[in-house]
């Protein structure tokens, strides 16, 4: 009978973080400045989201700490500019670095978690039409294209103006941020839902999926266990592209004054809040979260782009 | 009681062109701890069989007649639960490719460790020793820590015996094995084969083997079944069918074994290739490609004549067989 030939001393496993710095992700990135950049600020714009409140000068929400003596103040490089304010107020004299953190808090949020949600029933919808086939992949997939028939913006626009004129606007200020992640998660789930079902119907014939039916799994067991695990790669893309068009989708919302009261300022309620000032010589208030947001989206498409030159086996250079 | 028997086994596959019977008629049976070999060229429906064994042909595929039965129960009649509860867990299967069968993203031990708590109620800890003994039964070196690797850190050999660790983990009584070592290199090939013989003997394990590697049916089994377009043409005792094949078609099968040639000599072959499974010629589906071709050959189809220990379709058998009996009498 056999003996087994090969008597080797596999070395103890290494921890999560030095197999990590092993990785082709890993080695891609240190290689790739213009990632390193993006990710680096995408990071500062993560902290600066989460600690916004430590950071932040002033408490934009507190209406005591407000003076209206200090409208449209400049930036302080600009001349008659008070020190208090390093990037000056808007026209009810809210400091604006400090409505800017919050704003960008806001946006990140709303965006996120709107993909969460996206993800969240793409991979649901995607998952169960391309595992089990046939008419649930026909219904599933017709629903897909009715939805993404109507565009994110008019469902949106609709659903939020209906909302608002039901129920009032003060209860819809309250409310707003749900309402929007929950309008442009659902708007959006098509994508998922293609992308998932697309890796699922190349991944369903491969033979571990076989192997685990052999084995006796039932279906939810493979489809979440088995087959997910394998897609997650063109998921991780989209998602950051997703994200940055969550982001996108808000702000445009709430510059046509469907999205955040002016009272909780996302980035988009502040472009909108200073568009009447800008040709009052008061640019500030507009241009400058208009360059966050724009950095912002700029940060999230390359790091998108970045992602899927990496995690895309055709392009792997070794 | 047999452990497993297979009887008028039909398989029908609903195409766009219209029903293909990819099974017609196929009537074998293991019995405990008994290793059976079925050979046949590409397409000839061996994986079919074994698939439909666990009821797993994907559509447009279903068993459309015949039954078949396990430790006295008809496969067909069951609930998906049950049959879940007996895939695995009494029945394992192998299949041909090792580096595709385990999932790239789990590790080893995620894999056997999930594998008998669907089964089992027993903690990740017992699990986990279960699954290094049954790693070292298979000859793994340091199975400890081989548990906690991915699937692409080992080579191809030592992933057919992870999937033949992980087939063994939850002691089946047969195992199908689907061309296990077909993608192996030869030497490998050798080691997994012996591997897998001695763990069927000393588990008193059935097998059945898939495979069109005609040496090693005669090293590993003791039954063999020649599958032809969708029919089994001959079946018996693997020895008898090595040495004394009576069916044109296993006898071309061993003609041409490289080792029935001398060196620099062509090798021999049989002319032709299998039919498609949507025409299959009328009578015997070997006619076209079969030297001793009579007429009865193209209108009706042979049925078993014994022969020996064996089984034979085949009507020039047959007619031999009846004349040697007349000359008996």
């Amino acid at each position: 009978m056999t003996t087994p030939v090969e008597v080797l001393d596999i070395p103890t496993r290494p921890s999560a973080w030095a197999r990590f710095k092993d990785t082709h992700l890993f080695h891609s990135f240190t290689r790739d400045k213009v990632a390193m950049v993006s990710f680096g600020l995408f990071v500062l714009y993560a902290l600066a989201a989460l600690f916004a409140p430590l950071i932040a000068p002033y408490n934009p929400y507190d209406p005591a700490s407000i003076d209206i003596m200090n409208s449209e103040l400049p930036p302080i490089w600009q001349e008659g500019a008070d020190p208090a304010f390093l990037l000056g107020t808007d026209a009810q004299g809210r400091d604006m670095l400090s409505t800017m953190l919050y704003g960008t808090r806001i946006s990140l949020m709303i965006g996120i978690c709107a993909v969460m949600l996206q993800m969240f029933l793409g991979v649901l919808i995607g998952l169960s039409a391309g595992y089990f086939g046939g008419r649930v992949d026909s219904f599933l997939m017709r629903m897909a294209d009715i939805q993404l028939s109507f565009s994110t913006m008019m469902v949106a626009i609709v659903v939020l103006a209906v909302f608002q004129a039901a129920f009032g606007a003060e209860l819809y200020a309250d409310l707003a941020i749900f309402m929007l992640i929950l309008v442009i998660g659902i708007a959006e789930w098509p994508q998922y839902a293609r992308t998932v079902r697309a890796s699922v119907l190349a991944e369903k014939h491969k033979e571990y999926v076989d192997a685990a039916r052999v084995m006796g799994f039932g279906s939810g067991r493979i489809m979440w266990r088995h087959i997910l695990p394998n897609t997650l790669s063109p998921l991780l893309v989209i998602s950051t592209v997703q994200v940055a068009n969550a982001i996108i989708s808000e702000a445009s919302l709430s510059f046509l004054g469907l999205g955040m009261p002016v009272s909780q300022p996302s980035l988009g309620s502040l472009i909108s809040s200073g568009f009447e000032y800008i040709f009052s010589g008061a640019w500030w208030i507009t241009v400058l979260p208009g360059i966050v947001l724009v950095v912002l989206v700029l940060v999230m498409n390359l790091l998108g782009d970045w992602l899927r030159d990496v995690l895309n086996p055709k392009l792997y250079k070794g | 009681m047999a452990l497993l028997e297979v009887e008028n086994l039909e398989v029908t596959f609903g195409l766009r062109q219209g029903a293909v019977k990819a099974l017609r008629d196929v009537s074998f049976t293991v019995e405990r701890g008994e290793r059976v070999g079925i050979v046949g060229e590409s397409g000839a429906g061996k994986s079919v069989a074994a698939f439909s064994i666990l009821n797993l042909i994907s559509r447009p595929g279903y068993i459309s007649g015949g039954q078949i039965r396990f430790e006295g129960q008809d496969l067909s009649k069951l609930s998906s639960d049950a049959m879940r509860e007996i895939r695995g867990n009494r029945i394992a299967m192998i299949f041909q490719d090792p580096m595709m069968t385990l999932n790239p993203v789990l590790t080893l031990g995620q894999q056997m460790v999930e594998c008998l708590k669907a089964h089992r109620k027993i903690s990740t800890q017992e699990a986990r020793l279960i699954a290094v003994e049954k790693l070292r039964q298979v000859h793994i070196p340091s199975p400890e820590k081989r548990i906690d690797q991915y699937p692409h850190e080992l080579s191809g050999g030592m992933r057919q015996r992870v999937i033949i660790a992980i087939a063994l983990l939850l002691d089946p009584v047969l195992i199908i094995a689907d061309e296990p070592t077909t993608a192996l290199d030869v030497t490998i090939q050798a080691e997994i084969m012996e591997l897998l013989l001695e763990l069927c003997e000393s588990n008193n394990v059935g097998l059945v083997l898939i495979t069109h590697d005609l040496g090693v049916v005669s090293q590993v089994t003791q039954k063999a079944i020649v599958m032809y377009a969708g029919r089994v043409i001959e079946q018996g005792p693997t020895k008898e069918i090595i040495n004394d094949a009576q069916h044109p078609y296993t006898q071309g099968l061993i003609n041409a074994l490289p080792q029935q040639t001398l060196p620099g000599q062509r090798l021999n072959q049989i002319p032709g290739s299998m039919p498609s499974l949507q025409n299959i010629p009328a009578g015997c589906a070997f006619n076209p490609r079969c030297e001793f071709v009579m007429d009865v050959c193209k209108q009706t189809l042979p049925g078993f004549t014994r022969s020996g220990g064996c089984q034979v379709a085949c009507h020039m058998v047959r007619e031999m067989k009846e004349k040697a009996a007349q000359e008996a009498s």
